[in-house]
Formats: structure tokens, sequence, C-alpha cells
């Protein structure tokens, strides 16, 4: 970067790996007294680059310079004590305290330890008068604001600071039109100041408004940095998602491998024979390769499901679609924009406020109150959070695998039937070539992809015949992920539904059928196998955050 | 073999004491010593199998000694006043302990009201209550009710001691050979997993609640027998020699784990201690000390175990 005296942060050859790499390289560069927007598609490494410019995470490689000195902040403690600020995207006040002491937390003025009230709602209050927010009282417990203050608050905080660089993580997702207008004002007069601020959003038209400059990464690169005055929101969009998408696509896509006996795909879990025309699966030794073999029509199918007008107030709006057996069927979309909430939806995990969930064979107009009637009807839900609420941690596979089919095929009067279950679930553990040291370790103690193996292989047993996968494949290792796209195979091949959430697309392109994007919690988009392209979807995805569209 | 290692730990840690015990005082390892023990435990094994299911499904029954001298108090009553014979009586203790039970359970679950408020506010309306029946008097009941207590000739052994070893072996099968106490450790474990796995968790939970008082109501029919008496403030802190004795047999309070055996290996190990004190003469106020470290290096013992277990597990293989 030639402008390094013009430039108040540097960042040079930034890279992170955890078990994949989520930076690669990275060079960027801020100019005091510029908004810059950040822009990427889902897991293209914005958040992280900006958790390593604020010391939230350090990174494997590289250098920053903050104006000419280095800049390397260990935690976000120093990061903050040089001026950079950071607003992240979920809220970090504490709900019962006040705003006041949620503003000057940690560095309250106090005279041995005893808070001088007095002097924190003084400057509680020049704090936010600035910020325009006279409004609020500082006294007021800040559960009792709402999000948009919430939010606002936040920001509040972190320009009471010194500040040099700022950066908003997704500042107006939860704001309205006139807290958006009054942000905006801030930053730009911020801007006349001389601070340099990093602006990550969904928002398009938003970033096109109010940056300067907009940086686009893809995969943990930086695709190129632009003046915004010559860009669209179509243009940007283009970029997020490829020069041209199909570049992309047919990179990933695996020609299909011919040559026999050379699948050693074991007992495929189904053990239902691929149909003739259908491609052999790839094997565990290509890291990227994705089946692309058997994707068949959906139409002439039978429906098993019709969503009608389903609505949850906020997040999931007006969805309808069609959902046929054999079917495999994607929802793309950003982070946030209801794929999971629909999901939960569907699953019964949430309760609609509106619209009808029709299931074969009569299609009678219902809703689900809880999942044990989803699951009574046939479903099954593979949650994001394996952790939180799809495995029981500290019990074994053979507990946690049975679980949900205890009572139909585990039982008799009441007593366990354990040599059915230990049969069962060790064939089924098994078939999904499971690394265990046996079915009564703790699943706890597994890597994430058997983990997740675990969590899929109890509806497995339940034999449900809708599944819903919510990010199926996030953090596991390649081997596990091949895995279960064979499985998705096998399980459209035995008639089953799927309904594959993920927010890695070439995932999705790989793997299903038919494709549904969703955006600012509508339905934006279907696209069929035929049809569809990288940008079209990404289009699609960033259709209902700029006003213009949708 | 696998059963033996689990309950090695809380085997050895009684034979100690039985062996320390038996050293220091002649009376201590003899007949008598040991049916005595074993005719005194009763109330409190019966209380603690019902505070591990509660344990286990990740709640906490304060109310277990108001509960059963309510009970007692209620048969007390059938049997002197209304002149009911014990069969008909008993069920009553038990009916009147499940109803507390009930209530504790739907309160705390249908509310989403943590079990520790709820049962400490049922541990002060039972007290209560059984004060407002027995008049805060002793109540005699005499040799109806007294063979219940009192060892067999040809066993040695009370009725109500078999009850409790009946309770015990009946709610260990419970907990680990049904699609019930499946239900209830996975509900310990992690309940919103379980929701997410189309269970209704909550006609489950609230049952070990209405158990757990069933046990307290039977509780209460073994403490009368022992007295021949409803005593109003009887069992009195029992609540916390019951957790002490889960804990102590590793029982989690946070739920998902939990053995009823190993809960009655820890009532026997609180009972043997109270006994082989007081047969040395120690004071109360020395056995109160004694017995609290105990409690505490039992937990620290097993602390140490799971830890240098999970140590073993990880090396192998995992890496």
């Amino acid at each position: 970067m030639k402008q390094d005296v013009d430039s108040i942060l540097t960042v040079q050859g930034l890279t992170k790996r955890y078990a994949v790499t989520v930076l690669d390289n990275v060079c960027f560069e801020l100019r005091p007294g510029e908004i810059h927007g950040l822009l990427g598609a889902n897991g293209a490494g914005k958040s992280t680059l900006c958790k390593i410019i604020s010391g939230l995470v350090a990174p494997t490689a590289g250098s920053m310079s903050l104006a000419s000195q280095m800049y390397s902040p260990s935690n976000k403690q120093t990061a903050e004590s040089v001026g950079v600020q950071i607003v992240q995207q979920e809220l970090n006040l504490i709900p019962t305290l006040s705003v006041a002491e949620n503003l000057f937390l940690g560095r309250m003025p106090h005279v041995a330890g005893v808070i001088l009230q007095q002097e924190l709602q003084r400057r509680a209050r020049v704090a936010l008068e600035r910020f325009g927010l006279d409004s609020i009282d500082p006294k007021m417990m800040v559960s009792r604001l709402g999000v948009g203050y919430q939010q606002m608050l936040e920001i509040a905080g972190a320009l009471d600071r010194p500040c040099r660089v700022l950066i908003l993580d997704e500042p107006t997702a939860c704001l309205s039109a006139g807290e958006t207008a009054r942000l905006f004002e801030r930053l730009t007069q911020l801007a006349q100041d001389g601070v340099g601020i990093i602006y990550i959003s969904h928002r398009l038209d938003e970033v096109a408004t109010i940056c300067q400059r907009v940086t686009v990464l893809r995969d943990g690169r930086v695709v190129c940095t632009r003046d915004t005055h010559n860009l669209t929101t179509a243009m940007m969009v283009e970029l997020m998602s490829g020069v041209n998408g199909e570049q992309c696509e047919a990179s990933r896509s695996l020609t299909p491998r011919t040559s026999p006996d050379e699948n050693q795909s074991g007992k495929a879990l189904a053990a239902g024979s691929f149909d003739r025309k259908s491609k052999r699966i790839p094997l565990c030794s290509e890291p990227v390769a994705i089946t692309i073999g058997s994707h068949s029509e959906t139409t002439g199918r039978s429906v098993l499901l019709k969503v009608e007008g389903l609505t949850r107030k906020g997040v999931v709006n007006d969805v309808s679609f069609e959902l046929h057996a054999g079917e495999r069927l994607g929802i793309a979309g950003l982070v946030g924009s209801g794929r999971t909430e629909l999901l939960r939806l569907l699953f019964g995990a949430d309760h609609a406020d509106a619209g009808w969930i029709r299931l074969s064979p009569d299609f009678r107009e219902r809703r689900m109150r809880h999942p044990s009637q989803a699951v009574r009807a046939g479903f099954a839900m593979v949650t994001e959070d394996r952790k939180q609420n799809g495995l029981l941690l500290s019990q074994s596979i053979r507990v946690n695998a049975s679980l949900c089919s205890m009572r139909r095929r585990f039982s008799r009067w009441g007593w366990i039937r354990r040599q059915a279950e230990q049969k069962t679930v060790q064939e089924v553990c098994d078939s999904m070539d499971t690394r265990c040291t046996g079915i009564d370790q703790i699943v706890e103690k597994l890597s994430g992809g058997n983990q997740q193996k675990v969590a899929i292989a109890k509806w497995l047993i339940q034999d449900a015949s809708i599944f819903l996968f919510d990010e199926p494949t996030r953090g596991i290792d390649v081997s596990a992920r091949q895995r279960i796209y064979k499985l998705f195979e096998s399980l459209a091949m035995q008639g089953k539904a799927l309904v594959i959430v993920s927010s890695d697309l070439d995932e999705l392109l790989a793997t299903c059928d038919r494709i549904l994007v969703m955006s600012a919690g509508c339905i934006s988009g279907v696209f069929e196998r035929n049809e569809w392209s990288h940008e079209k979807i990404m289009q699609a995805a960033f259709a209902g955050y700029s006003g213009g569209m949708a | 073999m696998n059963s033996f290692r689990k309950y090695a730990g809380l085997v050895s840690v009684l034979g100690i004491l039985v062996a320390v015990f038996s050293l220091s005082s002649k009376n201590f390892f003899q007949l008598a010593t040991l049916i005595s023990i074993a005719n005194q435990i009763p109330d409190l094994t019966l209380v603690a199998v019902g505070m591990t299911l509660v344990l286990v499904v990740g709640g906490i029954d304060l109310s277990v000694g108001s509960v059963l001298a309510l009970s007692s108090a209620v048969m007390g009553t059938f049997i002197v006043d209304f002149h009911w014979p014990l069969v008909a009586s008993i069920p009553m203790a038990m009916l009147i302990g499940a109803l507390c039970g009930l209530i504790n359970g739907s309160i705390s679950i249908g509310a989403k009201i943590p079990s520790f408020i709820v049962t400490l506010g049922m541990l002060e309306i039972a007290r209560g209550a059984t004060k407002t029946i027995t008049n805060s008097q002793t109540k005699y009941i005499g040799s109806v009710i007294e063979p219940i207590g009192e060892p067999l000739p040809w066993l040695m052994l009370s009725p109500a001691f078999l009850v409790a070893l009946g309770a015990v072996v009946l709610g260990e099968l419970l907990l680990t050979r049904t699609v019930f106490g499946r239900y209830c450790i996975a509900i310990g474990t992690n309940a919103e997993a379980v929701r997410m796995s189309g269970i209704r968790a909550a006609p489950y939970s609230i049952s070990v609640f209405v158990l757990c008082g069933l046990l307290c109501g039977l509780a209460g029919v073994t403490q009368t027998a022992r007295l021949a008496a409803v005593d109003p403030n009887a069992a009195m802190g029992i609540e916390l020699s019951a957790i002490a004795a889960c804990v102590i047999g590793g029982t989690s309070l946070m739920g998902g784990r939990g053995s009823v055996i190993s809960s009655f290996f820890g009532v026997l190990i609180i009972a043997v201690l109270q006994t082989g004190l007081a047969q040395l003469g120690v004071s109360d106020a020395n056995k109160q000390i004694i017995t609290g470290v105990v409690i505490i290096l039992a937990v620290l013992l097993d602390a140490l175990r799971s830890r240098f277990a999970i140590n073993v597990h990880l090396s192998p293989k995992e890496l």
C-alpha cells in the first residue's frame, strides 16, 4: 500500500487459520475521515477481519499499523486504549444495569471503589446528548429500552471513548428509518472529525449512500477496493459472488469418475443402490470435490409438504413453498435472513403467527405447537447448534442416538429393550463410519464431525420422512462432510424429502435439486438446478435489504 | 465387573469407616450395632431415593422433611381419631405425600419457577399444616404401627428396612432400565435438546416430583412406626442429609447424572459415621464437624477421580 502516510489503519498480509483458512493474505487500508464499507457473503471473512483489528482475535500471520505505528493489540482493552472501537452485531449490554452504568462499565468514576453516582449520571448525559439521545434517562434500566435504542446506546458508548477507528458490524439491522438517518448524520460528522470508520452491512443501498470506498471480500481474500460513486448495488453483488459465477461453480464441481470398483463407499446407509444414470460418489480423498450426480427432476414426484404463508412476526414473512418426495431443497440466504427461524416454525420449536403447514396425504391445514407433534408427523430436525440443543453432550452415543425412537422402537411396557437398542445404534453408527471407541462412548469426547453424525443418526433411527438440516456441515472436517453429502443422496433415493439450510452456497449448489433464497424473512427467489448461478442467488439474497428491489 | 468398578469408591469408603470404628470401639462390629443401624435408616433411604430422581431431572426438593411429617400426621389422625385400620391409613400417607409432590412439580414445571423456590415454600406450608393437624403436640399411636419398625425375629431386619431396600432396587431399575428413567436423565442433561428431539418433558419431570412425594409419604410411615408416635417436628433437616447422601453417591446437582444405589451407599456412610462416632462418645458438636468434613472429602474424591478418568480417556487415541 503506497499511501501509508495517508492512512490511519493499514493491514498487511493478514491471515487467519482455524481448521480452515478464514482470512488469506488480506491487505486493507483505512483513511482518516473516510467511511469504508466492507462487503462479502456469509463466511467471506468480514467479521474475522474486524475481530482481528479490534483485538478480539489474534491473526495467524500478517501485520497491522495504526497511524504509521506498529499495531498488534493483544486484547480488546489495548485496542480500545489506542482508539480502535468496535460495535458488534450482537448486543453486549448488561440488561439489569442502568444506561449510565452500561456506558461506563469498566471505567466508572469512583472514590475507593464507591461509585460517584452524580458524576456518572452527568457524564452519561453528556455522552447521550452528543449522540442525540437526550430522551433517554441515564438511570433507566437497559432491559426497558427497545432494541433500536440499545444498539444506539452501544454506539454512543464506543464513541465516548477516544476514537480513531470505529468498526460497526450491521449497526442498522434493527434500527428504524429515522434512527438510521440520525446514525448516518452522526457518522458523517465523526468522519469529518477525522475518524476512520469501517462499516459492515447487508443493506447495499446504505453502503452506497454513506461509504466513500468499499472493500469486497470473498472466501477470505480481498477481491478489490473501489470507490462507491461509480458502483451500483448490482455490481457489488457481482463482486461478492465472483466476477462470473460460472467459473467458481465449475471449479467446484467434479467430473464424474467412471472407473469401476473404485467405490469404497461401503454400506451406503440406505442400502439403496444408485440408479443407472447416477454417477459415483467421490471419495473422501478429494478435499473439495462434491458430488453432482443423480440430481433428479422434482416435477412428477408426489408432494409431501405444502407451506402456505407461514409467518412469524419480525423474522419470517409469508413463506410459501412445496416439498416433494426425494427432493433436496436448499435454503440460501444471509445469516439472519430467517432461514433457521423458518425451520424452527416447520418443526414446531417456535409458533407461527399466521400461515399453515399441509402434509400429505390429507393436506389438512395445521400448525405445529410442539416438536413432538412435528416428529409424529414425520419431521426430523438436525439443529444448527448441536451442542446447545442437538445433543446430550455428557451422555453416551447410545443414549443420544436412541432418544427420539425410545418409545416407538426400543421399549416394551416401558422397559428398554437394550439388545434391540444396541444392535440398531451400532448398525447406524457403523453405516455412517462414526469414529468412536464404542457406542457407550460419551459424545462430548467425539470430534465435531462424529458428533454431527450422532446428531443425524438419531433421526435416521427414528425413520422420519422430512429432514430439516440447519447448517449440517458447520465446523466439521472434510471426510465427515463427504459422508453427510453421501447420506443426503441416499435419503433422497429412499424418497425422503430434505430441506437444507447452509451458509456455504457451493455446498447447496452441489447437493440440492432446488434452491430457495431467503432475504429479510421473505422468499426472494426460487431456482431450479438448470437455471441457477452464484450471482443470481446472491442477487436474490441481498434483494430484501436494498430498498429498490423485492 | 463394570458395576463393581462403579461402586468401588463408595464401598471402600464405607469399608474404611467400618474398619476404623471396629478397631477403635469393641462394640461397633457386632450384630446388634449393625441391626440398629439398619433399622434407623429406612426414612432417610426412602427420601434419598426420591431426592436422587428429582436431582437427576435437574430439580431439587427441599420440602421432603415437612412432607414426611405431614404424611405422618395425616396417617396418625386417621388411625387415632377416625379409627381407620393401618392398611387403609398407610395409603393415605402416601397419597398426601404424592399430592404435595404434584403441587411442587406442577408449579415449578408449569410456571417455570426454580424448584428450589417452590419446594422451599412447600417446606413451610407442609410443616405448618402438620402443626395445625397435630396441635403442635406429639400424638401417641401405640402398638398398631410398631411392628413395621421392629425387626422380624427370623431375619433381624425390620419390614421398614425391607421396604426401603425394595425402593432402592425399584428406583435403580426405574432409572437405568426404563424409558421413563432414560428420559429423566436426558431432561436433566439438556432439556432443550430433549424438546428438540420431539419429547414433551413436562409430564416426566412432574411425575418425578410426585414420585418423590410418594416416597416421603412412605418415609412418614416408617418414621412413625419407629417412634410409635406422630412428632410434628419430625425429620427437620432431613432434606440436607438426603442431598448429602446423593452427593456422596456422585449424583450431580446440575442434573443428568445419578444413581439410586450410590445414594444408598451415601446413606449407609452417613449412618455408620453417626453411630460409630456416638459409640466413641464424640460430642454432638464434633460429630457435626466430622460429618461435614466427610461430605466434602467424598465429593472432592469423586471430582478428582472423574478428572483423572477424563485424562486417561483422552490420552491414547484422540490425537
